[in-house]
């Protein structure tokens, strides 16, 4: 059982009465008693980021049935009490208007929006994946000198390639993170949409090609969990699943060293995908060192892939992901956009198509003619890079730092309206005395 | 594993296009129902010849353009989709149920995947819209006190035109394949790259030419009710189902534009090698899905707000009283129309907006269920010191009103946007919005079907089988999506077709016992409709108004005159028809005069044919035969505009002996 404080509540704050308390000791009790049969990972995960999303569902769940039930007990008790048997019952066919009700059944609904409006506007900014997380959990705040695990994802047909830039080492279809670690994820795909989720660690993201999005949780239980695709993307996304697994840093540290220790795995990797163009992968050996040769190999459609590791990752792959350029003789986005913002070629920029085409009739139809650059094709390469200079993946970091005081957010230092009293008796004089620091609320820019 | 999609599509041949032998599916379920369809198909054939129905058939329903036959068609339409939708759903059901540790199940993913498209457009596009506008077809004439729709040659046209979008999907299950991309098909998966065969393409033929048909039958609509009313029906005095389908219609005129320009997008990046939504050239997928949740918001408002209307007039009637708060409904139903528009980023919270972005259409989301709360309140304090009777309408409004506040809820909770990362594309996603589908439209359908039911055909419906039907039904629907709640709550997410956590199975097959509730409920209606139309005579309804009805729809008899009305009626009150009854007004005996009605024409069946061989051509890349149906349209179109003889009058004599029949009868009855 976790404790019972407001998940919205920052750590180090003096919890005073929540006004969530009660709701959540209800909620717990309602929600222990229909569902304890099953493991709804929703409502009690391992992740902080999870639990505080799965908080909401309970608050704003409660918050509705404050009015839900009394409007599904009268239409029960007025559908009884008005049936046409019972005689002593009042009928007035022809009273249509109450202002006093219309008043109710307007405000009613409101008041509850506006509850519910404030709840979504703190919790959406304060649960922006792109934010990173200012608390491990509810009672321990992240460390100032803290650095994010980072890892890049990439959705590719159909398994999850996981690279960790600091260690210099990938995996496929195997996620391992250390227990209580801020984690940052930058998440792309090489070809359709999907969504990266870990149910037991924090809500999903869109994975999608040519893009890049972000992910900031923490892992507060170790375990293995279940990660998968949230998003349907073609035959293979049934069996898209990754294992999850949170370990001690001793633990991660070792992984990182097996990995980074590991031999070329026999393949093959897993079963062929229903590839239209029928060449099936040969099984030859995989892991190793994930060059673009390498990427390239693997991204191409398969199913059901067992857990590859690779002992060292090319430096710059992920942001050729990212800016679809890892084929060679491939134009990167980056480069394509820098030359549009310059105005573009004209019809000098005709020359270019075959370098931008990324999927177009088909992905390998595509890379086998831009597969071995010729002369030509290098030049082209040489001259457009000369033009535009742009380098891939410098785009600027779109992440966005958790605040390090939460009060405000919570409301702390504002005065509450004394004549309802639903104030904090101790923290409002206590906010009159110091002054109160605002956070912007802007996200992204 | 399938490696059946492994089968090389590219053969092409002038004559043919894509078309060649290896379009015939080679899965044997769906070789057993194209069997099953071929010799059914060929059955109707034989008795539609066999009883010399089809002059009869041509004449009176496909080439007529009464507002009352058309709609019926509609329904018919919707009911006929209904049952391949459900077939589809039934499957899904079973497969999900059986695909544990490591059993595959018994669909490959291509065949389960395509299920699972199909199940979603049909039911939307081919399900609920024609059952929506089959209902206002029927009704929005008879309740404004008018004797057609504005334009009633394009009501028909419309008519077939989402006919022949039916057709196509129904083709794209024999002849190769339909898409398999979910019912939204979003690129890139949806692009040439990823599906190079011919399933997108059936789904946008049949998506462009449906769409034609609804947008026209918006204008009409709008046209009808904006210009047709009877005199002293003001705005604010029309029936409230007129109401919500002027709101319904201005959506979709709004709307549907939106949905052909983002499928002409979709359709030049693959015939014609355009970038709108490709990973090449800068093409952004995220532009397709911003625009086709532009048009996807305001169309599941489109399907709800006509039943919205269905559920009032209900109340109403069978509570004895005015409906409360009427103005207080109508700007309910005027603010949801707009806020319709201002929500769509809901669908797609995780693609990674700003927050507070995301916030700010989390709270315009929550917005809207005020006015929907204060409908349902409105509802409610009609019953409120009523005389409620329990007919099977009103039966089907409490379970509308029981059900759907559970669907909002959890609406409301999707629209939060940190517990959407968490519960979007999951399970408990697809449980809330079958819960307000089927708990709103559908149910709604179901009470609209058996209040009007006499109306259209002058008897009612069997009270026994309808009881087992809802008794079912209801139930059953609770059955079926409660366990979709739990697993969403257990991190399911949706499209899935094999599963590695046994423990979920039993969830899943509690899931499965409800939809065999549900087509017990399904099979039940059905017997209801066979049983009613076998004892037409016991349940013959003479007097035109079987439940003390409110509009002017129960003015007149049951089946109505084509004409509707004799005389156009003065409107002085909201409740048009109990103003009448009650002020004792008297339906006129003589001084009838011809009535001036529109004139039957086989173009729009004519078209729309044209139109259904235009898609199969382009999804088939048959260059010549596209050319020669397209210019076939027009040029039939053309050939129509040259038609002077499209109006006729009914001769005074047929009015007055069709009257004279209904006093007649009424005396009858009252005596």
């Amino acid at each position: 059982m976790h404790p019972l404080e407001s998940r919205l509540n920052p750590p180090g704050r003096s919890s005073g009465p929540s006004r969530f308390l009660n709701l959540r000791a209800l909620s717990a009790l309602a929600l222990a008693g229909s569902l304890a049969a099953c493991n709804t990972v929703v409502l009690d995960p391992a992740g902080d980021v999870a639990r505080q999303q799965g908080d909401l569902v309970v608050i704003s769940t409660l918050l509705m049935l404050l009015i839900v039930v009394p409007v599904m007990s009268a239409v029960a008790i007025f559908a009884w009490r008005y049936r046409a048997s019972n005689k002593d019952a009042r009928y007035e066919p022809d009273w249509d208007h109450s202002t006093q009700l219309e008043l109710l059944i307007w405000t009613a609904p409101l008041l509850i929006i506006i509850c519910l409006g404030a709840v979504t506007w703190v919790s959406t900014h304060l649960l922006d994946p792109y934010r990173s997380i200012g608390r491990i959990d509810a009672r321990t705040a992240v460390a100032a000198d803290a650095r994010p695990l980072q890892v890049e994802v990439v959705a590719l047909d159909w398994k999850w390639l996981f690279i960790y830039p600091e260690q210099g080492i990938a995996t496929v279809n195997e996620l391992v993170v250390p227990t209580g670690r801020p984690l940052q994820f930058k998440i792309t795909s090489s070809s359709v949409m999907n969504s990266f989720y870990v149910p037991a660690m924090a809500g999903q993201i869109y994975a999608m090609p040519g893009m890049e999005t972000r992910l900031h949780a923490v892992m507060n239980e170790p375990g293995k969990f279940v990660g998968l695709s949230a998003n349907y993307s073609g035959a293979g996304f049934s069996n898209m699943r990754f294992a999850a697994h949170s370990v001690s840093e001793d633990q991660f540290a070792k992984w990182v060293g097996k990995v980074k220790a590991s031999p070329m795995q026999p393949g093959p990797i897993g079963e062929a995908a229903d590839d239209p163009l029928k060449n099936a992968p040969p099984p030859r050996p995989v892991g190793g060192n994930l060059d673009r040769a390498a990427y390239l190999e693997l991204e191409k459609p398969s199913e059901k892939v067992q857990v590859i590791r690779y002992s060292s990752v090319a430096p710059d792959l992920y942001d050729a992901i990212v800016d679809m350029c890892v084929e060679p003789g491939k134009m990167c986005s980056s480069e394509m956009m820098a030359i549009d913002a310059r105005g573009g070629l004209g019809k000098a920029g005709i020359r270019n198509v075959s370098m931008l085409e990324y999927d177009k009739n088909g992905r390998a139809e595509g890379s086998k003619a831009t597969a071995n650059p010729n002369d030509a094709v290098r030049k082209e390469l040489a001259w457009v890079r000369a033009l535009c200079r742009q380098i891939p993946g410098a785009a600027p970091d779109g992440t966005i730092k958790a605040p390090a005081d939460m009060r405000s957010l919570n409301g702390a230092g504002l005065a509450a309206p004394q004549s309802i009293g639903l104030g904090d008796e101790r923290a409002a004089p206590a906010a009159r005395t110091s002054p109160v620091e605002h956070i912007s609320l802007n996200s992204r820019n | 594993m399938a490696t059946e999609a492994a089968v090389d599509h590219s053969h092409w041949s002038p004559l043919l296009g894509r078309l060649w032998l290896d379009a015939i599916p080679q899965e044997p379920i769906v070789l057993a129902t194209f069997v099953v369809v071929v010799l059914g198909g060929i059955a109707m054939v034989g008795a539609l010849t066999y009883f010399k129905l089809w002059s009869y058939l041509w004449k009176e329903w496909f080439t007529s353009v009464d507002h009352k036959k058309i709609g019926i068609m509609y329904m018919v339409l919707g009911l006929v989709m209904f049952l391949r939708g459900f077939a589809d759903a039934v499957m899904m059901r079973i497969q999900q149920s059986m695909a544990f540790n490591g059993n595959e199940g018994y669909l490959n993913a291509h065949h389960y995947d395509q299920i699972f498209t199909a199940h979603g457009v049909i039911m939307i596009f081919f399900v609920a819209m024609p059952f929506v506008t089959g209902l206002m077809n029927y009704l929005v004439p008879l309740q404004i006190g008018a004797r057609d729709v504005s334009f009633p040659f394009l009501n028909n046209f419309s008519f077939w035109m989402t006919t022949a979008g039916a057709v196509l999907v129904m083709m794209s299950l024999f002849i190769g394949e339909f898409a398999q991309t979910g019912w939204l098909a979003y690129p890139p998966l949806s692009n040439l790259a990823y599906s190079p065969w011919v399933g997108v393409d059936y789904y946008i033929w049949a998506l462009q030419i449906a769409g034609v048909g609804t947008l026209l039958s918006g204008v009409n609509l709008i046209c009808t009710i904006v210009k047709m009313r009877a005199p002293g029906m003001t705005m604010m005095r029309m029936p409230i189902f007129t109401w919500t389908s002027l709101c319904t219609n201005i959506l979709i005129v709004a709307a549907f534009p939106v949905l052909t320009a983002v499928m002409t997008m979709l359709s030049v990046d693959r015939y014609l090698g355009f970038n709108f939504f490709s990973n090449d050239f800068g093409g952004s997928p995220m532009m397709y899905v911003n625009l086709i949740w532009i048009w996807g918001h305001p169309e599941v408002y489109i399907l709800i707000l006509p039943l919205f209307g269905v559920f009032s007039e209900v109340t109403s009637t069978f509570s004895g009283k005015r409906l409360f708060g009427y103005s207080s409904m109508v700007y309910a139903t005027l603010v949801i129309t707009i806020l319709s528009y201002l929500v769509w980023l809901h669908h797609f919270f995780t693609m990674g907006s700003g927050a507070s972005v995301n916030s700010f259409f989390g709270i315009t989301t929550m917005v809207i269920s005020i006015p929907t709360g204060a409908k349902l309140f409105n509802w409610l304090f009609t019953m409120y010191r009523g005389r409620i009777r329990y007919e099977l309408p009103m039966m089907w409004t409490i379970a509308f009103m029981l059900t759907f506040t559970v669907g909002g809820m959890t609406g409301v909770l999707l629209a939060v946007p940190p517990a959407d990362f968490v519960l979007h594309n999951s399970l408990f996603l697809i449980a809330h919005f079958h819960n307000v589908i089927i708990g709103g439209v559908l149910f709604g359908l179901f009470a609209a079907i058996n209040f009007w039911w006499p109306k259209a055909f002058g008897f009612k419906l069997n009270q026994f089988w309808g009881k087992v039907s809802f008794w079912l039904w209801v139930p059953g629907f609770w059955v079926a999506f409660m366990p979709l709640y739990v697993l969403g709550l257990m991190g399911v997410t949706r499209r899935m077709r094999v599963f590695d956590d046994p423990s979920l199975q039993i969830w899943f097959i509690i899931a499965g016992i409800g939809a065999a509730m549900i087509a017990g409920g399904i099979g039940a209606m059905l017997v209801q409709f066979a049983v009613s139309i076998w004892k037409r005579e016991e349940l013959k309804e003479e007097t035109g108004d079987p439940w003390n009805g409110r509009t002017l729809e129960w003015s007149t008899s049951s089946p109505p005159p084509e004409y509707n009305f004799a005389f156009t009626p003065i409107v002085h009150d909201i409740d048009a028809w109990e103003d009448m009854k009650r002020c004792g007004v008297q339906r006129p005996t003589s001084g009838f005069r011809p009535i001036h009605m529109p004139k039957g024409t086989g173009t729009g069946v004519i078209l729309a044919a044209l139109s259904t061989i235009c898609g199969f051509a382009m999804i088939w890349y048959i260059w010549w035969l596209a050319a020669i149906s397209f210019a076939g349209i027009i040029g039939y179109a053309i050939f129509h505009t040259f038609n002077y003889k499209r109006d006729y009058h009914i001769p005074v004599e047929t009015v007055e002996a069709t009257e004279a029949a209904r006093t007649r009868q009424l005396a009858a009855a009252g005596a």
